[in-house]
């Protein structure tokens, strides 16, 4: 590394590498043998060639405030930190384009495009921290997707290399690349398909306004109808999240964002677009929660209103941060009619474990955050915090939904590829993985599992009623 | 028809080598490369299997006629955002979906891809299997589904999709501007940067038309802003189904057609021939018998990309040819996905 790397961007003393041992995902960690931060296209070109050259694995890492252990170093190889890829390379406001480095985070690049109106949409709560190529390599979404979409929606091309060192240009700025979409498939890929080096996003005009309702409801339920109803009536909602009763007690004591501390459950529905837009869309939103049970509900009245409002939901992170040693946070998705019985079961695993679980929920997009609090240094706690995800994630499943909305399984969820997909389909993205990565180098051991790991895990699928591999051995 | 017996078609054929060609109602087998091999008709395999309007999800098998299921869509006041082109009355889901073609609101609402949550398939060996799901966001494994977007059957038979549906707009509007291409180009991508209600664009011999949609007080503010002529109502929908049908007298005739994808803002093309504009100037349809190499190098200077739509002489490659390290991550894709090679060979590009 040192032969076409800068001193400074090799590291591999202790005291240098420890900071990169987890990303958000704290509860596993390994130091990494070797740091290498490249600043220029080239060197990361080599970094990849001689990687391969010698079989030593690459976990290429942005900001680390993923939350799936997607980051988490290989003990026997290099972790990539493509953090010094900082510049906004070229802003184009009349093809509203911006064209930037991986390691650009993802606020800048709004900040960047303000002053012509436009921004980039994908707002995961983490926006003034993560990084651009992590939301790539996640699919990051955020309070808003449900409306403009999640990264797969808002990125035209990636620009990078693959193990071997060779370039790749992915997707176009113009519509519809011929050929198969290896940019729907490169983005969510979790790193283990290509590094990216560059990344052109689409820009959108900024809403002229834009006004939030906060409605409360006395039952959990009646909440997950509202949602429905206010879809039902032919309305997007901007944003359309939901918070419980323990969500909006710690976040309140964190932020003050004036939350009804009486209520089960509030709801937060942004309106977007023109004023006259956005007062014809709330007086119908107000009509439809009115109608579906609402108990109280308040307007923003103006901007700084608005952002106080949606800083208690983006800030519920770390406010329950605060008032519990550790949590674990889950990313669930379900067909939203199935809101009521999951949050029930959420209930009962509670008691199951003992341990307590305030939820957030992406309402629009049927996107859970039930965040299990635990504390790390009584024994047993993050076991039993894992069993109670596992259950959780697994119920998701059998209501028709999947085990990750948008923070990627990484390593935390890995166990419950097995449950979501059949043996066949997770044999074919490791193929797929193969025909980019043949020697399975690049981030190694997430997201997908094989299937021996599943035979030991002890839940593969069973499809009628037959074990597919019985030839494998079972632990 | 049940999926058994496709599966089993797929698995003797990949047995004894035999090329398939799966084939809907056949309204695009003018698209793409000349098709071959052995009928495998899906129409027998349809049906919408799930819709739940509140959940703003579609599923349904690939054989559906594309027109009963926009039906069933607006029968609850919800459409396909993506406007798909029919190109005929027996256009089927499975069909579009193999396609990816999108229609006229593309610039502004998204692509078919943008609203595919879910897939199953029936790959090259006869194996059934499903990829993303029906709910909006869907990080688990490869985004496969998304990928099955535009693959022409060449990596399995989509036997089944899921996707998002949006409410239909209240209201819409079309209005009729009359500006040289390289303004109204200009025009298109600077309205398009700002907040107005722009679901389409078609620019043809001096004549720019654009459709509003949304809320009547947003559509009275944004009439103010773009000035302009209003079409009535019957006369609008017409025309915007004429350039998604391709029934726009610009389609008619024998001329090679050129579908030529750019940065919506690269100025007009130095080619000959007539042209009909969409999305906001990243759509260029263009009529010409210029020689292919041609036509495709000035798609390339300004960062696009040109396919042969509709031509009776396809021998230059239907798409644009892929650069090397591309084109074997597809051949290595098509591999995983169909090793005996018999899934629509040759449609998309000769080796695949």
């Amino acid at each position: 590394m040192r032969a076409f790397l800068p001193a400074r961007a090799v590291l591999y003393e202790e005291e240098d590498t420890r900071p990169y041992e987890c990303d958000g995902l704290t509860a596993y960690r390994r130091l990494p043998m070797v740091v290498a931060l490249p600043e220029t296209e080239e060197q990361v070109r080599q970094v990849l060639q001689t990687c391969a050259a010698m079989g030593v694995p690459v976990v290429p890492r942005g900001a680390g405030t993923g939350l799936s252990g997607g980051a988490l170093p290989p003990g026997d190889g290099i972790l990539l930190s493509m953090a010094k890829f900082m510049r906004i390379l070229r802003v184009d406001p009349l093809a509203r384009i911006a064209v930037v480095q991986p390691g650009v985070r993802n606020a800048a690049i709004s900040e960047a495009a303000a002053p012509f109106g436009l921004y980039y949409a994908p707002d995961p709560s983490s926006q003034i921290a993560c990084t651009i190529g992590g939301n790539v390599a996640e699919n990051s979404g955020g309070v808003h997707c449900l409306k403009y979409g999640l990264t797969v929606h808002n990125v035209l091309r990636l620009r990078g290399f693959t193990i071997n060192g060779e370039p790749v240009e992915i997707g176009a700025e113009a519509p519809d690349a011929p050929g198969y979409d290896l940019l729907a498939l490169a983005i969510g890929s979790e790193g283990m398909l290509v590094v990216v080096t560059e990344v052109t996003v689409k820009l959108l005009p900024q809403p002229q306004f834009a006004k939030v309702i906060m409605a409360s409801f006395d039952d959990l339920e009646v909440a997950g109808r509202a949602v429905a109803e206010v879809i039902a009536a032919g309305i997007i909602p901007a944003g359309l999240e939901m918070m419980d009763r323990p969500a909006t007690h710690a976040v309140e004591q964190f932020v003050g964002a004036g939350y009804d501390l009486d209520a089960a459950a509030i709801l937060l529905c942004e309106s977007d677009g023109t004023p006259e837009e956005v007062e014809d869309e709330i007086k119908r939103i107000r009509e439809v929660l009115q109608r579906a049970g609402a108990s109280r509900m308040s307007e923003s009245r103006s901007e700084a209103e608005r952002l106080r409002f949606w800083s208690g939901r983006k800030a519920a992170f770390p406010a329950v941060g605060r008032i519990s040693p550790d949590y674990y946070c889950m990313d669930g998705t379900i067909p939203r009619k199935r809101l009521g019985e999951v949050l029930n079961f959420i209930g009962q695993m509670e008691k199951k474990y003992g341990l307590r679980c305030p939820n957030v929920f992406h309402a629009g997009d049927g996107n859970l955050h039930p965040l299990i609090l635990f504390d790390a240094n009584k024994p047993d706690e993050l076991h039993r915090a894992e069993q109670f995800a596992a259950e959780v994630l697994e119920k998701c499943i059998e209501v028709g939904g999947t085990i990750t909305g948008e923070h990627g399984v990484g390593i935390e969820k890995i166990n419950q590829m097995c449950v979501q997909f059949r043996p066949e389909e997770l044999e074919l993205f490791l193929a797929v993985k193969r025909a980019f990565d043949p020697a399975g180098l690049l981030n190694p051991g997430k997201a997908v599992p094989t299937l021996a790991r599943c035979a030991e895990y002890g839940r593969m699928r069973v499809q009628r009623g037959k074990l597919a591999h019985p030839e494998l051995p079972r632990f | 028809m049940s999926l058994e017996s496709l599966q089993t078609a797929i698995r003797d054929a990949a047995a004894s080598g035999a090329q398939l060609r799966l084939r809907g109602g056949g309204t695009k087998d003018f698209y793409g490369n000349a098709p071959r091999g052995s009928i495998i008709d899906t129409r027998a395999y349809a049906g919408i299997v799930s819709y739940e309007p509140t959940e703003l999800v579609v599923t349904a098998r690939c054989g559906t006629a594309l027109s009963e299921l926009e039906s069933a869509l607006e029968g609850e006041g919800q459409c396909l955002p993506f406007e798909p082109p029919h190109f005929g009355a027996q256009a089927t889901l499975g069909g579009c979906v193999a396609a990816g073609l999108s229609g006229p609101r593309r610039a502004s609402a998204g692509a078919l891809r943008d609203f595919l949550l879910g897939v199953k398939i029936v790959d090259g060996r006869g194996r059934v299997m499903s990829f993303g799901g029906q709910v909006m966001k869907n990080v688990a494994g490869y985004d496969v589904a998304r990928m099955i977007a535009g693959t022409l059957g060449t990596l399995g038979l989509i036997a089944e999709a899921s996707l998002k549906v949006l409410p239909r707009a209240p209201a819409e509007l079309s209005l009729r501007l009359e500006m040289p291409l390289e303004r109204a180009i200009e025009a298109m991508n600077r309205w398009a940067g700002r907040p107005l209600p722009i679901t389409a664009t078609a620019w043809h011999e001096g004549e720019l038309t654009l459709r509003l949609s949304g809320a009547d007080v947003a559509l009275r503010s944004a009439r103010q802003a773009l000035g302009g002529t209003a079409l009535d109502a019957a006369q609008a929908q017409a025309r915007w189904r004429a350039v998604r049908e391709h029934t726009h007298p610009f389609f008619a005739g024998n001329e090679p057609l050129w579908r030529i994808a750019v940065p919506s803002a690269a100025g007009p093309l130095a080619l000959e021939g007539k042209t009909l504009v969409e999305w906001s100037g990243g759509l260029r349809w263009l009529r010409s018998s210029a020689e292919a190499g041609a036509v495709r190098d000035a798609a390339r200077a300004v960062g696009g990309h040109a396919t042969l739509f509709r031509a009776s002489d396809k021998s230059a490659g239907a798409f644009m040819p892929l650069p090397p390290v591309l084109a074997r991550l597809h051949r290595e894709l098509k591999n995983v996905f169909d090793p005996a090679g018999i899934l629509n060979p040759g449609r998309l590009y000769p080796e695949l």
